[in-house]
């Protein structure tokens, strides 16, 4: 076991898992979705993307693209977050929680593809 | 890209991590620390503003306390965050700053940017490994010459010195191993515009891994070598590199040629020397016994050619066992007055100073001719700055090796020709090398004169090619017309005609031109370029046939050159 290797997939893991639990629920409704998890997410996010540089293989290239989408995504999600609620200082209108919650599902898109690309590099190296 | 970059990202990752960490803790507890607003009411900070406020705080710019000034837990919070994140600040720059100060790095950073020099080059350009005191004298005579070249060596002060020469022509330069092929790929071996190799260093072995390496990855290109081993030259040879310049053998042809022929050896020295200098003496090395102090590599070139020129020598040599030197020599230096006596320095008629010791041959010298002044003196002098020294000790004639490198490889990169002409010159006999000589000296004056080659070719001859093509007979004497005034030729010489493989030494004015011929010439620099206006322009080359006259027609010929080009 390498411990490395536990770290870097619990990040890309965890960055998923968080993405998927702010993405869930009823995509206009802003009690489904809390801030904190937007903001887990954006920094777990960034942290598995930095964990990803360096890496020469096309793989590892791949999946640093993936997590650079994830990351914009997810950072959109946070400037419309602010646009709509901080800065208004009101409450969000369930438009704009449907914009934001749609940015974080493009963003999950993206993870589930470092994931399976985790997976697939996985299996390959298992043969 | 390198694998250095890689690295460097890899090693980045630690202080962005805990850069990203720090902050990401510092805005939460921003957000969940409860703070009042300006009327006593209970607020949160929001993530933007706790980003915001982080976000100066951390670089330690401090807009103050901003939307609402802060609570004593807040103040708590925030002395935490400072500390921190100027610790995290500290640690990520300074990683950064030791990442690029890195001397792989730095190596990755240059090695990139000289390979893009290298690729932008739009001309044809030289290969030139080594940049010692030959690499030098080669790069400049090039510069001064419009040819550009790249520079390797494996010694970085002498890329330092490079960059901080001032060249006209930029000349890019990197330390690096020239055995490597893959150095000599980046300097531009297989790049469409490189025109040839020249293998400068002082190493024979070195030289002869540069000739193999242009020769198998880019067979057509022209390779320049020094070799000053024999075995290592004939090696070169072998598998074709185009020239060897063996400094030792070529000296010792140039005094053999000297003693057989001295109008033959002043036409070499005259036409390869730098243009305009001062025309050098003939000179006239008596036949005799000759005293060869030294049987090293120069030693042993000048006694075979020397014997060959039916000179008998007697050689002084300090270590006859290593140098195997022939069992009648005598021991000694050479240095002493005794030594030379004894090898009779009284009777004989020259001395070579031949030894690897700059100090000793000036020694030598010294004492032989106090011995006998009437010696006629040859020295090799081996590094480039005791030239003042040998200068004053006024030797009849001087190996200075690195000039004579440079200068030989010069005259085969500008004027190919010349070399083919020399070659001629060579086995033509003193009576028609006297009338080559004195007619040269009749166009050059006292300096030395230029050559030039024009090429009977589309690209190089343009309004001469049409002609030709349009079968209209033009003589060689034809172009050599003044285009000013066609009355009175061009000074100039036509010292050779190569057509097909065929030289033709002092071609006459009648000889018809064909399309591709070459012809060497030898003049002033201004006459070269009169010429080139006459064989690029074909008004000008209508009027110097005759074809048409100045001053009638619509079409009015260009007398001027400088007009015409």
């Amino acid at each position: 076991m390498n411990l490395e290797k536990v770290i870097f997939a619990f990040f890309i893991m965890l960055a998923l898992t968080l993405n998927f639990g702010f993405f869930i629920g009823e995509i206009d409704n802003p009690d489904h979705h809390h801030a904190y998890e937007l903001f887990a997410a954006i920094v777990v996010s960034l942290i598995a993307t930095i964990m990803k540089f360096g890496d020469r293989t096309q793989l590892g290239a791949v999946l640093l693209a993936s997590s650079l989408v994830a990351d914009l995504q997810l950072i959109a999600a946070a400037v419309m977050w602010g646009l709509g609620g901080d800065f208004s200082g009101g409450q969000l209108s369930p438009s704009a929680i449907a914009s934001i919650v749609s940015l974080s599902g493009g963003a999950l898109v993206a993870n589930i593809v470092s994931v399976i690309l985790l997976v697939v590099e996985t299996v390959m190296s298992r043969r | 890209m390198p694998t250095i970059f890689f690295l460097i990202f890899r090693r980045l990752r630690n202080p962005l991590i805990l850069l990203v960490c720090v902050y990401a803790i510092a805005v939460l507890g921003l957000t969940l620390i409860p703070g009042v607003d300006d009327q006593g009411q209970p607020w949160r900070m929001g993530f933007f503003h706790a980003f915001y406020f982080v976000s100066f705080m951390g670089s330690t710019i401090g807009f103050g306390e901003i939307p609402y000034p802060f609570t004593d837990e807040q103040r708590l919070w925030v002395l935490f965050c400072i500390y921190t994140s100027v610790f995290v600040w500290l640690y990520s720059i300074g990683t950064v700053l030791s990442l690029v100060q890195n001397p792989a790095f730095r190596y990755a950073v240059t090695h990139t940017a000289f390979r893009r020099n290298v690729q932008r080059i739009v001309e044809p350009f030289y290969v030139v490994c080594g940049y010692g005191d030959t690499g030098r004298l080669l790069i400049h005579g090039l510069v001064r010459r419009g040819i550009r070249a790249v520079i390797l060596d494996y010694n970085q002060d002498r890329i330092n010195n490079l960059e901080l020469t001032n060249l006209d022509i930029f000349v890019p330069g990197l330390q690096a191993d020239v055995s490597d092929p893959e150095n000599l790929i980046t300097a531009g071996l297989k790049h469409i515009r490189c025109a040839g190799v020249v293998a400068l260093t002082n190493d024979d072995r070195t030289n002869l891994k540069v000739a193999i390496t242009s020769k198998l990855l880019n067979p057509d290109l022209p390779v320049i070598c020094r070799s000053e081993i024999h075995d290592v030259g004939l090696n070169m040879e072998s598998f074709g590199t185009d020239q060897i310049i063996n400094p030792f053998e070529l000296f010792a042809d140039r005094l053999a040629m000297a003693l057989h022929s001295p109008a033959g050896y002043i036409i070499h020295e005259w036409l390869t020397s730098s243009p305009d200098t001062p025309l050098s003496e003939p000179l006239f090395p008596p036949k005799g016994r000759w005293v060869l102090c030294g049987y090293g590599r120069f030693g042993k070139a000048m006694e075979r050619y020397l014997s060959f020129e039916g000179v008998e020598a007697t050689i002084i040599e300090a270590d006859p066992a290593l140098t195997q030197a022939p069992a009648d020599s005598v021991l000694g230096r050479g240095t002493e007055a005794v030594t030379l006596r004894q090898a009779g320095i009284e009777q004989a008629v020259g001395i070579v100073a031949g030894t690897d010791d700059d100090a000793n041959n000036l020694s030598i010298i010294m004492t032989a001719r106090e011995l006998n002044p009437a010696l006629f003196t040859v020295g090799r002098q081996n590094k480039q700055e005791n030239h003042p020294l040998f200068e004053a000790a006024e030797l009849n004639m001087v190996l200075q090796r690195s000039d004579f490198i440079a200068r030989t490889a010069i005259t085969l990169i500008t004027n190919p020709l010349l070399a083919e002409f020399f070659r001629t010159v060579d086995t033509e006999d003193e009576e028609t090398n006297n009338v080559l000589a004195s007619r040269i000296s009749g166009v050059a004056g006292a300096r030395v004169p230029v050559t030039w080659t024009i090429d009977v070719s589309k690209n190089a001859a343009p309004a001469l090619a049409i002609r030709l093509f349009q079968k209209a007979v033009t003589r060689l004497g034809e172009i050599t017309i003044d285009p000013s005034d066609r009355t009175h030729p061009l000074p100039c010489i036509a010292l050779l005609l190569k057509r097909g493989p065929n030289c033709q030494l002092l071609p006459s004015p009648d000889t018809e031109l064909a399309l591709g011929d070459r012809v060497l010439f030898c003049g002033r620099q201004a006459t070269y370029a009169r010429m080139r206006s006459t064989v690029v322009n074909q008004n000008t080359l209508a009027y110097v046939v005759g074809q048409v006259e100045p001053r009638l027609g619509s079409r009015r010929p260009t007398p001027k050159p400088g007009a015409a080009r």
